[in-house]
């Protein structure tokens, strides 16, 4: 992800985040960093679960165990919305607080991460399994960067005054929605939850937040700095938890006033779900995807396979704008795949503290299997395997980096969500049959056109049933640019000035007045 | 001076203060903040021992029973005695370290090789000497910053997240050094050094963050037009922007310059006032310190009609933006209308009608109507200097305004005690003094104050007129000064007209505790900003400025971000369209 942030970092170095990072920049990691924190965070304090129960957070380089973690359930859950209710009562110190000054604590809390980003990249690294370099030069800057521009809002999230008919001034008020319960996934743990934290909190909400059971660690620390940058108390509540038990509580529960939710499309339905049967509470979801990336034979082809390869590869293929359908056009489709399995088998798998790693393990056991199922599938159902499709290492959940070629629509590997390093090259024809095959999907996340003319890249990118759209260019994101799906893949978009609108009520006051004046 | 106040303190823990923070930047939703209030670690707990120390003493407002500093007030007097000790005291012989012209990120002797003195208005003593740009030093400038403007720059290159980055770190640099720059403003300027610190420079703080939010939020936006097209609009940097900045509040006015126009990336030549150039250099120290590249901010001391004319006629630069008299603010609109139709922006004089309806809360209205004109020695363009009560209330509301002034602390910017410093200059002083002579010829009711002070520099007593009518000078013109004319108005529509009868258009209040009359009131003033039962209360992020002849365009919020952009509308032929 994040290709242009990435060449921002480094941008002497590296112009692809596939390319290596350069050592001189990044700063040689701990590699077994130590864990301060494995509590609930609620109030500003830290609980064991009221269960009493825990569980163990894996090194997915090495199966094993790093610590073992509070388990969250639903009466954590009640706990910590009970704090966030009270954190939001009227007359309370958060409710009262300036804007600006809720805008200046979001920006103290990524200068403190910015403090601490060695140490953070090095546990996210430890607890999620991507390489190092990628934690500390992409997660960790775009973390500060997106708190930073929520920070920037706080005060700038302006309603308005109406010129209605009649007699009477009319005006609108952005007020927060009230306790927001938030899931965030494992690919990108500090990354979700600035996601999620910035504009809510710059809008002046509270928070339940379940962090994802695979990697609380990094989300838990954050939740230290929340509080030593001086949040009030029971502003933001983290828990790590489950999703069916703790998850759950937070989507039915009555007193939860919108729920934010970052995953499968499966789970996505039912968060949905329980918000219907409970309070109607809000709902927003940014979930799975099957993003075409649609390469045009008048495109600059090196840069086309390297964006391409990027675009699928990055974080071991999990990423949910993965561009994992890439169709290329007849003239050039053996050319491109003979250049993309040339690139596949150069990519470096590996320990991911080491820094010339491109690729880590996958986030666990699970997901290694899954995903090897799929290539069993691709390989089944008749796609022809380039390269990879084996385990890359004797322990931990690593894959190797795999393509296949010769891939037709109605396979389950051109259909379903893979979630790992497993790249399918489609062939087209025309235009407008590439443009019917990309949207004939249930998703609608993203989707990418390599051309160089100027008429196709308009015809594609405004055809295309995606949330976003990437020109000669992948996986570029900014915490300006919105972001969010069509279709299964979502609703509501995060991020940018639209990610305020999820937490928002407008309210319209309107006041008689004796006699109206333009 | 701490020792003094700490006494007081321990005795009156229990009263608060309140109006100067209208006059400074709190919002004013925040009125009855209590002990139960957020800490806002930003603004450090010797605000509290600030606000207890003020109220001991009365030196700011203190009759309403609202609370609006910023943090939270303690009423434990223990914890009280602790954020005493962190009572801000000057820095004792401050270092002038900055005296030349800044361009191009360094320090350089003016062309002319001359330089003029700049003063402490508390003595009228001579503080250093600051060399003094000409035509020749301008042009100077403007060749730098157009530089900088240049395509393919550092600066034009750079992300718009990074030049917010920028300005919050400046924003940080002028926090870490408020002290300094306190004592500094204090001294070059005259106003009392508490205020500067609360007031200005958190003000100054303030703007500063709140426009580097902006920097990469200034959207343009994609348009549905007619035809087989896209198309977009892109908000650009006009270029290389002048700005003309006053001595009344030198640092905060270099903030509502910076902040906007550096959000939208423009370049600047900046003239600060001559008679408070100081602050503003310093200023400069820190934008190279933050690390904005060179040529993009140049600072200028000097005149207005050598610096400042050249400036306004320089064909290099794009946009002009100035704070100051209505009289100067003409001949800037005239220059760039011979030259090359530079883009204009004004911020000028007023006399701003206060309305005070005979069922409001006296108290209140009373002493928000002595701020409104005696803050800041006066000095000040939203300066409430036409109050016009109610007939009902007339005479008991002369009476305590009167009461009020009495009371009023002049003296050195530097006790703690002090309400009111000098004026500017012997100048302003003078001028002052004959506006006072003036309503005393024209048959004004002088109620008190009305002479200099015996003091070395350049004091004004506060002065209070009553029996003031509309054709008089004072009822008319901008004083600047510590004089307060109070007229008798009564019926609504009366009062609206008489109030709206002025060249000027800059600011306006009501206080009245009937809803329909605040509403009416408010939409009938011909004013830029209209407060409710408040005065001065502004902030970073609403707009700011003058309806006819008090000025054009507007400061501060969303809107002062257009002020300093050009508008690129990009339109590209589509072979086909789809919504």
């Amino acid at each position: 992800m994040y290709t242009a942030l990435v060449s921002r970092v480094l941008p002497r170095f590296s112009v692809l985040s596939g390319r290596h990072f350069s050592a001189a920049a990044i700063p040689a990691p701990n590699t077994q960093p130590e864990v301060h924190y494995n509590k609930l965070f609620i109030n500003n304090e830290w609980h064991d679960a009221v269960s009493g129960k825990t569980f163990p957070t894996i090194n997915p380089t090495t199966g094993e165990i790093i610590c073992h973690v509070a388990e969250a359930d639903r009466a954590d859950v009640e706990k910590a919305v009970k704090a966030a209710q009270n954190a939001f009562k009227l007359g309370s110190p958060w409710r009262r607080m300036d804007a600006s000054h809720r805008g200046l604590l979001l920006s103290r809390l990524a200068d403190a991460i910015e403090r601490d980003a060695a140490y953070l990249a090095e546990l996210e690294t430890l607890d999620n399994g991507k390489p190092y370099a990628v934690s500390y030069s992409v997660d960790i800057p775009n973390v500060v960067k997106c708190l930073r521009y929520y920070a920037g809002w706080a005060d700038k999230w302006e309603g308005k005054t109406i010129p209605i008919d009649g007699n009477f001034f009319c005006y609108t008020r952005h007020e927060p929605i009230g306790v927001c319960g938030q899931i965030i996934p494992w690919n990108f743990p500090l990354l979700m939850q600035a996601w999620k934290l910035g504009p809510a909190l710059a809008t002046g909400n509270t928070v339940v937040m379940k962090v994802a059971e695979q990697t609380p660690l990094t989300a838990l620390y954050v939740a230290s700095l929340i509080k030593e940058v001086g949040f009030p108390e029971g502003v933001v509540n983290i828990l790590s938890g489950m999703g069916p038990t703790a998850g759950a509580a937070i989507a039915s529960h009555m007193d939860i006033d919108k729920v934010a939710f970052t995953g499968s499309t499966e789970v996505g339905h039912l968060i949905q779900q329980a918000s219907g049967s409970s309070n109607l509470k809000k709902v927003t979801l940014e979930l799975g995807g099957k993003s075409p990336n649609i390469i045009l034979s008048d495109a600059n082809l090196e840069d086309a396979v390297e964006q391409s390869h990027f675009a699928l590869f990055f974080n071991q293929g999990q990423c949910c704008c993965a561009g994992s359908r890439t169709f290329v056009q007849a003239d050039i489709y053996d050319e491109f795949v003979e250049r993309s399995v040339v690139r596949a088998n150069r990519r470096v798998v590996g320990n991911p503290f080491d820094l010339k790693t491109e690729q880590g393990p996958q986030i666990d056991e699970e997901q290694f299997n899954k995903i090897l199922g799929y290539i069993g599938s691709g390989k089944r159902e008749g796609a022809k395997l380039m390269c990879g499709g084996g385990v890359a290492a004797d322990k931990g959940y690593f894959i190797q980096p795999t393509v296949f070629g010769n891939v037709q629509d109605n396979m389950t590997i051109a259909q379903e969500e893979i979630f790992g390093p497993v790249m399918q090259i489609l062939k087209f024809e025309t235009l407008e049959e590439v443009v019917s095959r990309a949207n004939d999907t249930k998703y609608g996340l993203a989707a990418a056109v390599f051309t160089k003319d100027i008429d196709k890249a308009h015809y594609v990118s405004n055809t295309l049933r995606a949330g976003t759209v990437w020109v000669n260019c992948y996986d570029v994101f900014g915490a300006q640019a919105p972001f969010g799906g069509y279709k299964a893949s979502g609703n509501g978009r995060e991020l940018g000035e639209y990610g305020l609108d999820n937490y928002t009520e407008v309210k319209t006051v309107t006041i008689s007045v004796p006699q109206k004046n333009s | 001076m701490r020792s003094s106040s700490v006494g007081h303190l321990a005795i009156n823990p229990g009263r608060s203060l309140k109006s100067q923070s209208q006059i400074c930047w709190k919002n004013p939703t925040d009125a009855g903040k209590s002990t139960t209030d957020p800490p806002h670690p930003h603004t450090h707990t010797y605000i509290h021992a600030h606000t207890h120390t003020t109220h001991t003493h009365t030196h700011i407002g203190m009759t309403s029973s609202k609370i609006e500093m910023p943090g939270e007030v303690k009423s434990d007097p223990a914890a009280l005695m602790a954020s005493l000790q962190l009572m801000p005291a000057p820095v004792p012989n401050p270092e002038i370290k900055y005296t030349k012209i800044f361009i191009n990120n360094e320090w350089q002797d003016s062309v002319s090789g001359k330089v003029f003195p700049t003063y402490n208005p508390a003595t009228g003593e001579q503080i250093i000497e600051v060399q003094e740009a000409d035509k020749a030093d301008v042009d100077k400038a403007v060749q730098a910053a157009r530089l900088a403007f240049s395509l393919g720059s550092v600066w034009r290159t750079m992300d718009a997240s990074e030049r917010g980055r920028l300005l919050s770190k400046l924003a940080d640099l002028v926090e870490r050094d408020s002290v300094y720059l306190a004592t500094i403003e204090s001294l070059n300027s005259g106003k009392p050094f508490l205020p500067t610190l609360f007031v200005d420079l958190q003000g100054t703080i303030k703007t500063l963050r709140y426009f580097a939010g902006y920097a990469d939020k200034i959207h343009g936006s994609t348009i549905p037009m007619d035809g087989q097209f896209l198309t977009f609009t892109r908000y650009e940097p006009i270029g290389v922007c002048g700005q003309i900045i006053p001595w009344n509040f030198p640092l905060m006015m270099t903030a509502w310059k910076l902040g906007p126009a550096l959000a939208c990336g423009n370049t600047i030549v900046l003239k600060p006032a001559e008679q408070t150039p100081l602050t503003c250099l310093y200023i400069a120290a820190l934008i190279k310190e933050a690390g904005f590249p060179p040529g993009v901010v140049n600072i200028l001391p000097g005149f207005g009609p050598t610096a400042g004319a050249a400036m306004a006629a320089h064909k290099g630069i794009d946009k002009v933006a100035f704070t100051g008299s209505t009289e100067v603010g003409k001949v800037i609109q005239e220059t760039a209308g011979k030259t090359n139709l530079k883009r204009v922006t004004l911020e000028l004089g007023g006399k701003s009608p206060n309305i005070i309806f005979a069922d409001s809360d006296l108290d209140l209205a009373v002493e928000q109507a002595h701020q409104g004109v005696f803050f800041n020695a006066g000095q000040c363009c939203t300066a409430g200097s036409r109050i016009y009560v109610e007939e009902p209330i007339y005479d008991e509301f002369v009476k305590r305004s009167v009461e009020r002034a009495k009371r009023k602390i002049v003296g050195s910017p530097f006790d703690p005690t002090t309400e009111q410093g000098p004026q500017i200059s012997r100048e302003q002083q003078n001028r002052v003094l004959e506006f006072v002579q003036s309503g005393i010829s024209e048959g004004a009711k002088l109620e008190c104050g009305g002479k200099a002070l015996g003091l070395k520099g350049f004091y004004v007593e506060p002065t209070v007129f009553s029996n003031v009518t509309d054709d008089m000078r004072i009822a008319r013109e901008e004083i600047f000064g510590p004089v307060q004319q109070i007229m008798k108005f009564k019926t609504i529509e009366e009062v609206i007209e008489r109030a709206n009868n002025s060249d000027y258009g800059l600011a306006a209040a009501v206080f009245t505790n009937d809803i329909n009359k605040a509403i009416t009131v408010s939409t009938a003033m011909q004013a830029g900003t209209v407060w409710i039962n408040c005065y001065n209360a502004m902030s970073s992020q609403c707009p700011f400025g003058g309806y006819k002849m008090s000025g054009n365009g507007r400061e501060l919020g969303e809107i002062g971000l257009k002020e300093y952009s050009e508008v690129k509308t990009i339109t590209m032929k589509m072979v086909t369209k789809n919504s």
